[in-house]
């Protein structure tokens, strides 16, 4: 049973996943993320990155490729609660008659009976989470009142309800402000001393050079990865992006982002 | 004082009816019906899963039919026909490249017609007008014991499985990624789908059991955001209309189930309508204030 301050790793062996509609989206994807580090897997749109954390959580079978975290397997790993994972704003249903509080418990079911009846624990837990992330105050409100950036912070709030080692975050700097962004950071920079490993999913170069130890370039493939300093040179960005100038990167990254 | 005198007529048009013994049970089955549905339908309407209720609901005829012709109870027959139609699309739809509408849509009513043949083929005195349009003036006790065996397994089952279904509704990858069995919890969601339909069988008949499973729910998901009062919205119309609609049945001789729904859709109707912030009214009136929010959305360059 890994302890508070063992770390874990993520490696990623010859990754293929083809979607039923016949379209291949990653292929002989191999990776290591490095224990107890923040990562960044930064690619254009439609370059793989939810496809590759959705593979490493285990929600879609990958057509080849095999997937450890902490040497354990993906299946071993979530029953030991050590994956969290913080869904891309897309991909929930904001209208669901729930509120933040309630969203934040789910975090705890993995540790709870049966009938999933919090105790005392599991109810510290979920308070001091909303604490970390300022959302106590927001704890009754239905998720779809939130701003951006309160959606965010809702769902990383689960996350670190969870007490997973493990922490993936798709996106979660798109459709968030400036001052929501620093909180964030701060709070995963925290995370990363108290021995968590984790791996966040972005298009803000900026940013990344700021906070993310490593970093891992995505385009159907693995195109580059190490230390951020290692991989983000020009000619690997340019690799990445296909060409495009990177000055104007983030711009045009936001315009196709926000035409969807 | 000219309250009582209104009063008194609508006390009578309540009361008279309960000195026959089949009304007064009918209106106490049609009323348990109307709470199983009401429940699941909760699940349902915020999964997404009307259209696999409607699938179930036909593919159960075949079931009704051989459960007769080998004089086994027809919840049996019914619950396996449906479950296995649920199977079956679920099977197809991994196999082929079809989206999942067409395969439901394939499914059920091969099942549906399969049922049809076997009715007019196999002999039995099985009413298929009672299959398709319910008679719960005229059910049998045998049938009443049936109805409430299906009805108390998937109270209980969703009593007990509450939370879990809730967040598989909501939240699939991450019941996964805490290590839940989301197999088990759709296969459970699943169960009790065909259990309801099964109960609601005798009261609706297979055409209207899809109203039951879906109104309720999407009148209380217009009026309310939280889940417990959702629930709670949703088993008072349903249970609402299902006694009124039975009493109406009884004194315009009119059939049960079109009563029934016909009551929960104007409801549904209402609410749609008046609901405080989800209404078409409301909706309207906060146009106006609508474009100050979603600012945080706008791109950072
Ligand atoms: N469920 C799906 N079915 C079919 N194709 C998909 C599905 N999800 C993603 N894709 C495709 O796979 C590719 C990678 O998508 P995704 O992993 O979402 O990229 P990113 O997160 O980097 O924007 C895209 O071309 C996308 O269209
Ligand atoms: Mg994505």
């Amino acid at each position: 049973m890994p302890t508070a301050t063992q770390t874990l790793n993520i490696s990623v062996n010859n990754l293929s996943v083809t979607y039923s509609n016949a379209k291949l989206a990653l292929y002989n994807a191999s990776c290591t993320v490095e224990p107890g580090t923040i990562t960044a897997l930064v690619g254009p749109n439609g370059s793989g990155k939810s496809t590759l954390f959705k593979s490493i959580m285990g929600f879609l079978k990958p057509t080849q490729g095999q997937i450890h975290v902490g040497g354990l397997t993906v299946q071993k790993a979530q029953k030991k609660q050590l994956m969290a994972y913080v869904p891309q704003s897309d991909e929930v249903d904001w209208n669901f008659p729930v509120s933040v509080y309630d969203v934040v418990m789910m975090g705890r079911y993995g540790y709870m009976n049966l009938l999933r009846i919090p105790g005392s624990k599991d109810r510290r837990l979920v308070m001091e989470s909303l604490e970390r992330v300022g959302m106590i105050d927001f704890r009754h409100h239905q998720i779809g009142e939130l701003s951006g950036g309160q959606k965010k912070r809702a769902f990383l709030a689960r996350a670190l309800a969870q007490e997973g080692k493990v922490i993936l975050l798709d996106e979660p700097f798109t459709g968030v402000d400036v001052k929501t962004e620093k909180r964030i950071i701060d709070l995963l920079i925290q995370l990363r001393e108290e021995g968590h490993t984790i791996l966040v999913s972005t298009h803000d170069l900026a940013s990344v050079l700021t906070f993310c130890d490593r970093t891992i370039l995505l385009n159907q493939t693995i195109l580059a990865s190490g230390t951020t300093e290692e991989t983000f040179t020009e000619e690997n960005l340019s690799m990445t992006f296909d060409g495009l100038p990177i000055s104007s990167l983030p711009q045009m990254y936001h315009t196709s982002e926000v035409d969807r | 004082m000219s309250d009582t005198i209104a009063v008194f007529p609508l006390w009578n048009w309540l009361v008279e009816p309960l000195q026959y013994g089949f009304l007064v049970q009918a209106i106490w089955v049609s009323a348990f019906v109307g709470l199983v549905c009401a429940v699941l339908s909760c699940y349902i309407t915020l999964k997404g899963w009307s259209l696999m209720g409607d699938a179930v609901s036909h593919a159960v005829v075949p079931g009704v039919v051989v459960a007769y012709a080998l004089n086994i109870p027809f919840a049996i027959g019914a619950f396996l026909f449906g479950f296995g139609a649920t199977v079956a699309i679920g099977y197809i739809k991994s196999k082929t490249r079809l989206k999942e509408d067409a395969v439901i849509g394939v499914v059920f009513t091969g099942f549906f017609a399969f049922g049809l043949v076997l009715v007019t083929k196999i002999p039995s005195n099985i009413d298929l007008f009672h299959i398709l349009f319910g008679n719960v003036l005229g059910i049998s006790q045998q049938d009443i014991i049936q109805t409430v065996i299906a009805g108390m397994i998937t109270l209980v089952v969703i009593l007990i499985r509450r939370k879990d279904l809730l967040l598989f509704c909501f939240d699939p990858n991450h019941a996964q990624a805490i290590g839940l069995n989301t197999q088990l919890m759709f296969y459970t969601l699943l169960s009790v789908l065909a259990l309801t339909i099964v109960t609601a069988l005798q009261t609706a008949g297979i055409i209207l059991v899809i109203a039951m499973l879906v109104t309720p729910g999407s009148t209380a998901y217009l009026l309310t955001d939280r889940f417990d009062r959702m629930l709670g919205i949703s088993i008072a119309t349903s249970v609402f209309s299902c006694v009124m609609g039975t009493y109406l049945s009884y004194h315009f001789d009119v059939s049960t189930g079109g009563s029934i729904v016909v009551l929960l859709t104007v409801l549904f109707l209402v609410a749609m309508v008046f609901a405080p912030k989800y209404g078409i009214l409301a909706q309207n009136s906060h146009q106006y204030l609508k474009p100050v929010e979603n600012q945080a959305q706008y791109p950072k360059i």
